[in-house]
């Protein structure tokens, strides 16, 4: 469904062929931050747009190939009551001359690099300006061994990230494709009042505060992970990758290299027994061959681990033996050796009585919980925003 | 038409009343009546009029090798003692070709008695040993037509029997329930026009018996009953690799003239002849006289019953083959033929070492009837309580989520 922009926006505001002597005219703000400091400067410019009760948020129906435009993000901020400051100025490709534009905000600018590793597992970096960014110690702490990390293809960008060179940004994330980009941020934007970013085109810049960007990124279903990027920690045996985490879990199908294709992860969500179900077994209808040759030994592992976890029959074995082995020990305190066979025999009998029932309240407890589950899997589709990542998944 | 297997509609068509040329009474075996001369049905006979086969004891150390543990007591004992390709399907299986599992209920009435469970219980033991999964379709259209409940009634009816069916312990990963009433939709719609199209309503007279008095949708339903057997009417579950599974279907054997008709046609769609695994009749209390009636409610054991209802039934009702007086039963030993105690622990009871020492002791006159009643009482209230609790514990949601058109994705894991 094409999004159309909310009539309390203004026009696109065209590109201003400006010259350098004054950045305050090179730029035209669409939306007013109410915040003194800024108000300052924008004296004589009257906020045309304010942050007024706004109409019930549209739940969107949105395809999963459709890649989202400036206008679409910045309509989602407003959405999120994200109140940010937004300049137009040329394309630019480098913070130096983004500065020129901007710097008068006094915000933080951003350096954003999109990377990948070995692996073909994309990462967006985003530094304040003046942040050292060594890939060298960034690929180790992240546990991809020393020059793992490398500048992401060309081609990746319009692909994943859905921008054009030039503006890879955090943002760029909003877009299902990029789902398995993982993010670092300086841990420096914390402290800084704005936070400068490009919205999904090196042509305008927007400026925001650290808790607002926060809460964009739980919008689109991402944990902010802030690391200080200076930090040199040795890596080695006693000191494992610190970033580790920040690892994504799948690899993505990068243009021109044939690549794992990523599982899609199974629809109901249940507790504890079924809670490690995230990869669907390859049986994938649509391209069986591919990606039976492609399936790593780690996702077989995973998924005999699935299948074992929620085998009742393996379950109650277990049960049983554990009972056992405690009431053998048990009963040889109290009498000797030479019982060995009655008991065995005994322990036998139990265990063919009990087995059946066992069995059955068992089975009970798996489809009660899947039941669960089920349900709770179908009231998440109420809430698309939060639970963007599984919604729009299907 | 002759089939490649040699078997032709025509030649196995039993008339459906029964009635030979001659126009004697012989046994009648068809989805709505079941009865035979002198209240014994001859199974054998059975088989060779429909043209399927016996299971015999190489199959089932088959079943016991490929599945790697003893066979169900239902096997073992020969309660389901007929099949048709049973053997393809087993190869298949050794080959690595997976299968799923087809079968049904007609939700007539509320209450389930244990006869009703046993086509249940062994679907279960198929699906386990299998890991296979399992549709099971609930014909609350055939009961609409046949029975004359409304159509409300009859949805109302499958659900209730959903969630008996449902405490039989089948894993909701693998198992979709659905009912024809809500799950009548474009693919399985479509499957059964194209089976409608293979089969004339000469053939289905032929089948079923039916004449032009009987209300049209009676000649409709069998198409709704063979269209489970195709795997494309159920896309979600189904798809891509899995459109042409073959399908196993475990059922009483009055249900064979269906899939007599459903494995005719499977060719002409494309589709593998769905396998057919058949049980007998589960004997009622009174004896040997077809199938447990559920109008007669001390005819047979029901889910719903006490412990004390249990007690009450077979010590007053099932028939008994011993002796009038104990020492007459102490001399000559019971008539283990018509007993109905030890037939019903020939079903139920797992122990192959207890069930044979019981019938030489019984047979002998060493055992009382209400010794062996007794042991009946126990294996039974354990099996129903068993059933009680698991029953207690389905919640509408879990009927749901049954229900709920969603793919399986572990259904073979």
């Amino acid at each position: 469904m094409a999004q159309t922009k909310p009539n309390y926006l203004p026009r696109a505001v065209s590109r201003v062929q400006r010259g350098r002597e004054s950045s305050l005219s090179a730029c035209s703000f669409h939306a007013a931050s109410i915040n003194p400091f800024l108000k300052s400067l924008n004296r004589n410019l009257k906020p045309i747009y304010s942050p007024a009760p706004r109409p019930p948020l549209l739940i969107r129906r949105r395809r999963r190939s459709m890649a989202f435009s400036k206008d679409q993000l910045l309509a989602r901020l407003q959405e999120l009551k994200i109140e940010f400051l937004s300049c137009d100025h040329p394309a630019v490709m480098t913070v130096e001359e983004q500065a020129k534009y901007v710097g008068h905000l006094g915000g933080a600018l951003s350096k954003n690099l999109f990377l990948k590793d070995k692996k073909h597992r994309l990462y967006i970096i985003s530094a304040l300006a003046n942040t050292k960014v060594d890939l060298k110690i960034l690929s180790q702490r992240l546990g991809l061994g020393k020059g793992g990390l490398r500048m992401a293809p060309e081609e990746a960008l319009p692909e994943i990230l859905h921008v054009a060179l030039g503006s890879v940004t955090p943002f760029s994330l909003i877009n299902e494709s990029a789902r398995s980009v993982s993010l670092l941020l300086d841990k420096g934007f914390k402290s800084q009042r704005y936070c400068l970013f490009h919205p999904l085109t090196n042509e305008v810049t927007i400026a925001l505060t650290p808790s607002d960007f926060d809460k964009f990124l739980l919008s689109i279903g991402r944990e902010p992970a802030y690391v200080d990027l200076e930090d040199c920690p040795v890596v080695g045996k006693d000191n494992p990758p610190d970033l580790a985490y920040l690892v994504p879990a799948e690899a993505l199908n990068l243009p021109g290299g044939a690549d794992k294709v990523p599982p899609t992860s199974a629809p109901a969500q249940t507790n504890a027994t079924l809670e490690q179900k995230t990869k669907q077994p390859t049986q994938k209808p649509k391209e069986p061959s591919k990606e039976q040759k492609q399936k790593s030994g780690k996702d077989k592992i995973n998924a005999d681990a699935v299948a074992d976890s929620t085998n009742v029959e393996k379950f109650v074995e277990k049960v049983l033996e554990k009972v056992s082995n405690v009431f053998i020990s048990e009963l040889s305190k109290q009498s000797n050796a030479e019982d060995g066979n009655i008991k065995d025999h005994m322990l036998e009998g139990v265990k063919q009585r009990v087995s059946s029932d066992l069995l059955s309240m068992t089975m009970t407890l798996k489809n009660s919980v899947y039941a669960q589950g089920f349900h709770a899997g179908i009231e998440s589709t109420l809430y698309p925003l939060a639970n963007k990542k599984i919604v729009e998944r299907k | 038409m002759a089939s490649t297997t040699g078997e032709t509609l025509a030649a196995a068509e039993p008339i459906a009343d029964g009635r030979t040329e001659e126009g004697e009474e012989e046994q009648v075996v068809n989805p709505w009546e079941v009865s035979a001369k002198g209240g014994k049905i001859d199974y054998d006979k059975l088989v060779d009029k429909f043209g399927c086969q016996r299971l015999d004891e190489s199959l089932i150390q088959r079943f016991e090798r490929i599945t790697g543990r003893r066979a169900h007591v239902f096997l073992r004992r020969g309660l389901f003692f007929a099949h048709r390709d049973l053997s393809d399907i087993l190869d298949a299986y050794e080959r690595g070709e997976k299968f799923y599992l087809y079968t049904g209920r007609g939700p007539s009435s509320e209450s389930l008695h244990l006869g009703h469970l046993v086509p249940f219980m062994f679907t279960k033991y198929l699906q386990d040993v299998f890991k296979v999964p399992l549709v099971i379709q609930l014909t609350d259209d055939e009961k609409c037509m046949w029975k004359g409940l409304s159509v409300e009634e009859s949805e109302r009816l499958a659900r209730e029997n959903a969630k008996d069916i449902i405490a039989c312990g089948f894993d909701i990963e693998r198992t979709f329930i659905f009912a024809d009433f809500s799950y009548m939709s474009p693919p399985i719609y479509k499957n059964i026009v194209r089976i409608a199209n293979c089969v004339t309503g000469n053939k289905i007279v032929g089948i079923f018996g039916l004449t032009l008095e009987d209300y049209g949708g009676k000649f409709f339903f069998p198409y709704i009953q063979a269209a489970p057997s195709f795997p494309s009417s159920f896309p979600h579950i189904f798809s891509g690799k899995y459109s042409k599974l073959r399908c196993l279907i475990p059922c009483a054997i009055d249900q064979d003239p269906y899939f007599r008709m459903t494995r005719d046609v499977a060719p002409r769609l494309s589709y593998h002849k769905p396998a057919l695994i058949e049980s007998k009749f589960f004997p009622a209390l009174q004896g040997e006289s077809g199938k447990m009636s559920a109008s007669d409610p001390n005819s047979a054991i029901y889910v719903t019953d006490s412990l004390k209802d249990i007690k009450n039934k077979v010590n007053r009702y099932a028939f008994s083959g011993g002796q009038d007086t104990i020492e007459k039963q102490r001399k000559f030993g019971a008539n283990l033929e018509v007993d109905v105690p030890v037939k019903y622990l020939n079903f139920f009871l797992d122990d192959d070492a207890e069930l044979l020492s019981i019938k030489e002791k019984y047979g002998s006159g060493a055992m009382l009837t209400g010794e062996v009643k007794a042991r009946l009482i126990e294996v039974l209230s354990e099996i129903v309580e068993r059933h009680q609790r698991a029953r207690a514990a389905v919640t509408e949601e879990m009927v749901d989520a049954f229900m709920a058109v969603r793919p399986l994705p572990r259904m073979f894991g």
